[in-house]
């Protein structure tokens, strides 16, 4: 470990401060188009859930990886659009995680007790006064816990941009192995640097849930200390994954 | 934007190639993911503390962490310690390894629904501990949870395309080793991104059917 020099370090920690980044800007995209397409979801017209429904199935059917290059090497050659690699990368990952996320709005959203959007008519809440005021509280502490392991997953996928020349963090580790010509240390090393990162986000996404569901009068829930969140990927549909709850 | 259909025709006979050696890994690595995320989930549950405490550190480690790193991992540091591997091995141990930690809760998740009788049913037909495991347990554990494991299998296949940061000349290698040679990037790429959805969505769709008949 000692043949990583200062210079190095630095190059790694410049790489945590991109993939840091780009967790934050994709995260924040995702969020939007989370809710953007998860309530398309449940809209009346048909026309808006089926189009909403087809992003869903389309963003959840590829590989991040397969867009990122499309959107790096495509859109240029096509379209005559040249983004930054970074804003590409984001723009990749916003749209695919919001798709993930997508589901968990939905479905948390659908977990809404019927008589309570009733309840809103009968106070003749206009329809977006019944999402803010009656519905989005009440499903919003069971997004949370969803929204946490999509989140890991989205920092995971981050590393993907290395592979296109984006300085992240395993940017910075090839980097550090072609220096030293050793790849053991750098790699365990970065490893480690996603887990930090993954447990710092856990813990953040944990308080939000507890303040989330204290806002409804619910307790947090227990949890095992070992464990850093419950293992539901990206790909899991939202019956499988409901499934997967009740057996638990 | 011009799609020249005849970059598609001369990419087709590599493009089948890289199917193949997609659909290998995904193959392979599911086996072992599979294999071994059924040991992790039983180690978990294991009476001694120095089993139970390790297996869960590293399934957390290992879940919470990039496969592409780990790739990277297995791929640089394995050969230090003496052990080389093929490209497409080290990406098969990869990814089944990175998946056997989301099998393991799975796994965990099927066996914690077996209700509490079925186990007080086998202590009292005496069954022995490893009969009432193989005849008892993993039988209605595993039936239940088929269909997550199969959303883990597409999971995988869309993860694929990482192993060619390895160099394995999967879908998405072939296409970039394509497109380097003859400057035609639009048709590859959206060839590989046509492909996946072409296998992920009818199989997502497949696994609901099974879903409804297995899980009740």
């Amino acid at each position: 470990m000692s043949d990583i020099t200062w210079g190095l370090w630095e190059l790694l920690l410049k790489g945590v401060w991109i993939t840091v980044q780009l967790t934050v800007y994709s995260a924040a995209l995702a969020a939007v188009v989370a809710f953007g397409i998860g309530l398309a979801r449940t809209h009346r017209r048909w026309i808006v859930r089926f189009l909403s429904g087809a992003y869903f199935e389309v963003f959840r059917g590829t590989s991040a990886l397969i867009l990122m290059f499309w959107m790096f090497f495509v859109l240029p050659m096509g379209f005559g659009w040249q983004l930054a690699p970074m804003w590409a990368a984001v723009l990749t990952l916003g749209l695919t995680y919001g798709a993930y996320g997508s589901e968990v709005v939905r479905g948390a959203i659908a977990a809404v007790p019927a008589g309570q959007r009733e309840a809103g008519i009968a106070l003749s809440f206009s329809p977006a006064q019944q999402l803010r005021k009656v519905v989005l509280p009440q499903a919003w502490p069971g997004m949370v816990p969803p929204f946490n392991n999509l989140l890991i997953e989205l920092l995971k996928g981050t590393a993907l941009v290395s592979i296109l020349g984006v300085g992240d963090i395993a940017f910075g580790a090839s980097l550090v192995r072609n220096a030293t010509a050793q790849s053991a240390p750098v790699y365990t090393i970065i490893l480690v640097m996603y887990f930090v990162l993954a447990f710092a986000l856990t813990r953040g996404m944990r308080a939000v849930e507890r303040h989330a569901k204290a806002g409804v009068g619910q307790a947090p829930a227990e949890r095992s200390r070992l464990r850093l969140r419950s293992a539901t990927g990206p790909a899991v549909t939202g019956t499988a994954a409901r499934a997967e709850g009740e057996a638990r | 934007m011009k799609f020249d259909w005849s970059a598609i025709g001369d990419f087709l006979p590599t493009f089948w190639k890289g199917v193949l050696v997609t659909l290998q890994a995904l193959a392979l690595g599911s086996l072992i993911a599979f294999a071994l995320g059924l040991v992790w989930a039983l180690a978990q549950r294991s009476s001694l503390k120095a089993v139970r405490w390790p297996v869960t550190v590293v399934t957390e480690f290992v879940r919470n962490t990039p496969l592409l790193v780990q790739l990277f991992f297995l791929f640089y540091v394995m050969p230090e310690w003496g052990l080389t591997l093929s490209a497409l091995a080290t990406g098969v141990i990869g990814l089944g390894l990175h998946y056997s930690t989301y099998t393991a809760e799975v796994y965990r998740a099927g066996i914690d629904g077996v209700p509490a009788g079925q186990w007080e049913a086998a202590v009292a037909l005496s069954l022995s501990r490893r009969r009432t495991w193989t005849a008892v347990i993993l039988p209605q554990a595993i039936r239940r949870v088929v269909p997550a494991l199969g959303n883990y299998v597409i999971a995988m296949l869309k993860d694929s395309p990482m192993l060619f940061a390895i160099g394995v000349l999967e879908m998405l290698g072939e296409a970039r080793q394509f497109s380097s040679q003859t400057f035609q990037t639009i048709e590859p790429y959206t060839l590989v991104g046509v492909a996946f959805l072409a296998i992920a969505y009818p199989a997502s769709l497949l696994l609901r059917a099974l879903e409804r008949r297995l899980v009740r």
